[in-house]
């Protein structure tokens, strides 16, 4: 076989020049780089050519061939939609995307302490940040999402307690729940404590049973996967304590400007994602999670993730940052450890921090007001429709909230088909994953969602339902 | 500007940017603002009334959070200023960074990746609305199928440790499917593979076996066999290892774990020397896994998005994680009611952006480009081989017992370079920096060879860089040997002074960090 370069020059590949290419060879002592794989054998070579359709694009082909495909989606900035759930249509300042596409944060990897100060400058302002947000000052670097944060921040509670038993919100999301199972399944019994119809306040007589002397961890949700905010949120607390559990709370960061740093109501440990500050959802894309704790031992030797530290320098008031814990996780621990650290979402924590520069505490202040005026109104407008019903009606809001249409003959599938013919993305259904509700959709309401949108929803609901 | 570069010659009077930025939380005067939020109109406010008055008093926020308050000018300068000190592949080659492949990010993909068609996409919205997504990660899932060998891919895991997870996660589903999950919780891995090919399945509660490797810098193959029973969930391993040594009896390892009841998972985090070479498949793997953010030229974004792209053969489709992209004819559809599925990772479907820059890389890459790119990396990683060995007191680990070429990467010491001068690798790596290129990587823990580095060129990086980077090894060594006090407080044209570490406590937020200052101080 010869040397199966074909003297294409590619634009990605300097090298590619036959005459460079053949520089090289020589210089290497090898007739061909077909040489430089003598070492594997002949048995595990791939037998064929591969097989890939077409031919190489141009970067003018590649996009008329890329742009081409995705011309078939409708997203949610062509219609009117209500999703949310776990993924949320937020205003992403243009300044967001600015720092997003700098290819300087793009094109990083993190192994540069030294010549990469700004983006763990950024890093560590972000952390800061997010401290201030949750009453918290030791804050992880990000995980994969909001649902790999809760899992990590049980195990956290699992290795400090010494105990596998964990107790979940039947509210939370069912993603969640299934990446909590997955990562903390093996090596935990998870319980499910249910909440009241009405107020969605967590069943504290059924907390009290579940929790045991085996409980490592209490964790609730505010606000809620189902829009509602947990009234006894500092009870539960309390109920985890006294029986040596960790008190440990999800929370959507966009809430934070008007709702409770979750420290000041009891929370040990403290998770959610980074995807409402100001990252594009893009199909669950946009999603990062993140972990906050007080600064104490116990956390910062349980975290698993990076960890990134402020460091003086020999310069009066100037610093650095560094990893803190390389040794404590995998990455010095290898099957030691408890975390399988490595790459996640870091790109969107530097974004997450540009957006709340950006805010500041006016900003993220006015954003939960009205994001709470306008889910007022939309709830409100809901529930006087004929035969729909929106439910916790006893409950204080964020953000989302379930609207049921028992009394309709159609299922949320049949609706939301119907609501598309309008240009409108219903919310989520919620029929397999709680069938309590019945025929129940979560509906999601922020500050991109003006009057009009709402009145058009209801007339859209009014022309589907009739 | 300077004129033409010579061959080899050195940025003498490089300086990186140094902003001597003040912290964010610094910055700023109260009563400023960056943004300015839509007004919801008087209708909603009047019909909302005070909203706040329904929150319990112990939700409601007493105090504002202690956020900057920035005008937008401000904010897009200090981050401006951040982004320029960072030595980002854009700005210098990263070719130190080994078992990272920093190849070249196409800018046309990060363009392609920002239209609102993928962006303003919801995971929940109907499937008949994202049908280009959808189509997209079916394409993408048949082409590493046929890179791989493999039957059927997920894009869902985020990173490529989460992939290492999924493949763990997929034994033990099917080993429980034949009623041996109890029987076999042992999983075995190499010490030159991935912390994580350890560590994930540690922490879903495997025990975890560690072959070492023997003179020749493979992992023995007897200590395989004696591993290997009737306990053995299964095995996880790369190959090349971040030595860049490839294993060519990796088929019997394979033949070893089956024989025993065994499944085996190819870390091909980085299979940039092998892409159209030898394939998961060929060597008799069961699952793979390709870092879609090393060898298919998606950026690292300082530490992700990233894409875990997980493969199986056809007897382990079932165990995917769900939902599964599927195609009926006529339209592409998620499929979330797989029985023996092991669930959900992640949420939503996964970093699309970073899947849709790979799917555009292979785009415009071909065929015989995959190929081309793989050969191209393997040669050269030997030129700069050859470069990095002429230097006095470099050395190429397991080099006397194992003369087979380095594919991709290959592992060094300083071994000999720190005995005679008492600079040692970390040394070196921040120096460097002060001629303008990345620092590199030096190893994973532990350091099986003493004074590592590892360097990994890819096939993005010119003969001139590769020359470059040689001479930037070779002028610190000298330095080390004239003028080792220069050392100490390298880097000089960096972007900050050298840390004062003596005494200091680890602080993630400035809060922890005063507190520990006070604390200290009284």
């Amino acid at each position: 076989m010869g040397d199966p370069a074909t003297g294409t020059v590619y634009p990605y590949i300097p090298n590619s020049v036959p005459a460079i290419r053949a520089g090289m060879l020589a210089e290497v002592g090898a007739a061909s780089s077909e040489e430089l794989y003598d070492v594997i054998p002949a048995s595990i070579r791939l037998d064929h050519p591969l097989q890939l359709p077409g031919p190489p694009l141009s970067e003018y082909d590649l996009r008329r061939h890329v742009e081409g495909l995705l011309a078939s989606n409708r997203p949610t900035s062509e219609v009117l939609s209500f999703l949310g759930g776990g993924c949320w249509p937020h205003f992403v300042p243009a300044v967001c995307d600015e720092i997003a596409s700098r290819g300087e944060f793009v094109t990083a990897y993190h192994d540069g302490e030294r010549s990469m100060l700004g983006s763990y400058q950024a890093q560590f302002e972000f952390q800061s940040m997010m401290g201030e947000l949750t009453g918290m000052q030791m804050v992880s670097t990000t995980t994969y999402d909001w649902g790999t944060a809760a899992a990590s921040s049980l195990i956290m509670a699992i290795q400090i307690t010494g105990r596998h038993e964990v107790v979940v919100p039947a509210s939370i999301s069912p993603v969640r729940l299934r990446e909590i199972r997955t990562i903390c399944g093996p090596t935990a019994t998870i319980r499910v404590v249910g909440h009241d119809a009405n107020t969605g306040a967590l069943d504290q007589a059924a907390l009290r049973a579940a929790v045991t002397a085996e409980t490592a961890a209490v964790y609730v949700e505010v606000p809620s996967f189902l829009g509602f905010l947990e009234p006894g949120a500092p009870v539960i607390g309390e109920i985890a304590k006294a029986a040596g559990a960790l008190f440990v709370v999800g929370v959507d960061p966009s809430s934070l400007g008007v709702l409770a740093a979750p420290r000041t109501y009891g929370a040990d440990i403290v998770c959610g994602d980074l995807q409402p500050l100001g990252i594009h959802m893009t199909a669950g894309g946009g999603n990062a999670g993140f972990i906050a704790t007080p600064h104490e031992d116990r956390y910062i030797a349980t975290c698993p993730t990076l960890l990134v530290s402020i460091v003086p320098t020999v310069h009066e008031g100037e610093y650095v940052f560094e990893w803190a814990n390389f040794e404590s996780i995998s990455y010095g621990l290898r099957a030691d450890s408890h975390d399988f650290a490595g790459t996640a979402q870091t790109i969107w924590a530097i974004v997450a921090g540009a957006y709340l520069a950006l805010m500041g505490p006016q900003g993220m202040r006015e954003l939960g007001e009205t994001i709470m005026q306008r889910g007022a109104y939309a709830r409100a407008r809901l529930a006087a429709l004929p035969g729909l019903r929106v439910a916790f009606g006893g409950a204080a809001h964020f953000k989302e909230f379930v609207v049921c249409f028992d009394q309709t003959p159609l299922s949320v599938a049949e609706i939301n088909a119907g609501l598309r013919e309008h240009g409108i993305y219903g919310g989520k259904d919620l029929t397999a994953d709680f069938p309590e509700l019945g025929k129940a959709a979560l509906y999601c309401v922020t500050e991109i969602h003006r009057r009009q949108d709402v009145d058009r929803l209801v007339a859209a609901l009014g022309e589907v339902l009739r | 500007m300077t004129a033409r570069r010579r061959q080899g010659q050195l940025r003498e009077r490089f300086h990186q940017a140094a902003w001597q930025e003040p912290l964010v939380i610094h910055t700023g005067q109260p009563g400023r603002r960056g943004m300015l939020l839509p007004d919801a109109g008087p209708e909603i406010r009047a019909a909302a009334g005070d909203v706040l008055s329904p929150v319990p008093n112990s939700l409601r926020r007493a105090e504002p959070p202690g956020l900057p308050e920035l005008s937008q000018p401000e904010v897009v300068r200090h981050y401006t200023r951040l982004s320029q000190m960072v030595l980002a592949n854009n700005v210098s080659t990263s070719l130190g960074l080994g078992t990272t492949t920093m190849k070249y990010n196409p800018v046309v993909n990060e363009l392609l990746s920002r239209s609102p068609k993928l962006t303003e996409l919801h995971p929940d919205q109907d499937e008949s609305t994202m049908q280009g997504i959808l189509e997209l990660l079916y394409r993408f899932s048949a082409i590493l199928a046929e890179v791989s060998g493999m039957e059927r891919f997920t894009f869902q895991p985020a990173g490529g440790s989460q992939g290492i997870l999924a493949n763990a996660l997929m034994m033990r589903a099917y080993h429980a499917s034949r009623g041996e999950a109890e029987q076999r919780d042992e999983v075995i891995t190499t010490i030159f593979s991935h912390p994580a090919n350890a560590a994930a399945p540690a922490t879903i509660g495997y025990k975890v076996i560690t072959l070492y490797p023997g003179p020749d810098g493979i992992p023995e193959l007897d200590a395989l066999r004696a591993a290997a029973g009737p306990r053995t969930a299964g095995l996880m391993m790369t190959n090349p290892e971040d030595t860049g040594i490839f294993n060519p009896r990796v088929a019997e390892y394979v033949e070893v774990v089956h024989a025993a009841g065994g499944l085996c998972a190819y870390d091909q985090a980085n299979a940039n020397s092998i892409l159209g070479v030898t394939r998961a498949r060929d060597a008799g793997f069961d699952m793979c896994q390709f870092n879609l953010h090393k060898t298919f030229g998606v950026p690292h974004g300082c530490m992700g998005g990233a894409v875990g792209a997980t493969g199986v053969q056809p007897a382990l489709v079932p165990f995917l994680p769900s939902p599964t992209v599927e195609f009926d004819g006529t339209r592409y559809y998620l499929d979330a009611d797989r029985p023996l599925s092991v669930g959900a990772v992640r949420s939503g479907l996964g970093n699309i952006g970073s899947t849709l820059k790979a799917y555009a890389w292979v785009c415009a890459m071909g065929a015989e480009g995959l190929r081309d790119a793989a050969h191209m990396a393997v040669l050269n990683n030997n030129y700069l081989l050859q470069k990095v060995l002429a230097i006095p007191g470099a050395s190429l680990s397991f080099a006397a017992t194992n003369p087979t070429r380095r594919l991709e990467q290959a592992r060094y010491s300083w071994e000999q370079m720190a005995a005679e001068t008492g600079i040692h690798t970390t040394s070196v790596h921040d120096r460097m920096i002060d001629y303008g290129v990345q620092g590199y990587f030096s190893s994973h823990h532990p350091w099986l060879v003493p004074e590592p580095f590892t360097l990994e060129p890819t096939e993005s990086t010119s003969q001139e860089e590769l020359d470059e980077f040689a001479a930037v090894l070779g002028r610190v060594v000298d330095e080390a040997h004239q003028n080792p006090g220069i050392f100490a407080s390298a880097p000089h044209n960096s972007t900050a002074g050298a840390p004062v570490r003596q005494g200091f406590k680890p602080a993630m937020t400035w809060q922890a960090f005063e507190a520990i200052r006070d604390t200290a101080g009284t």
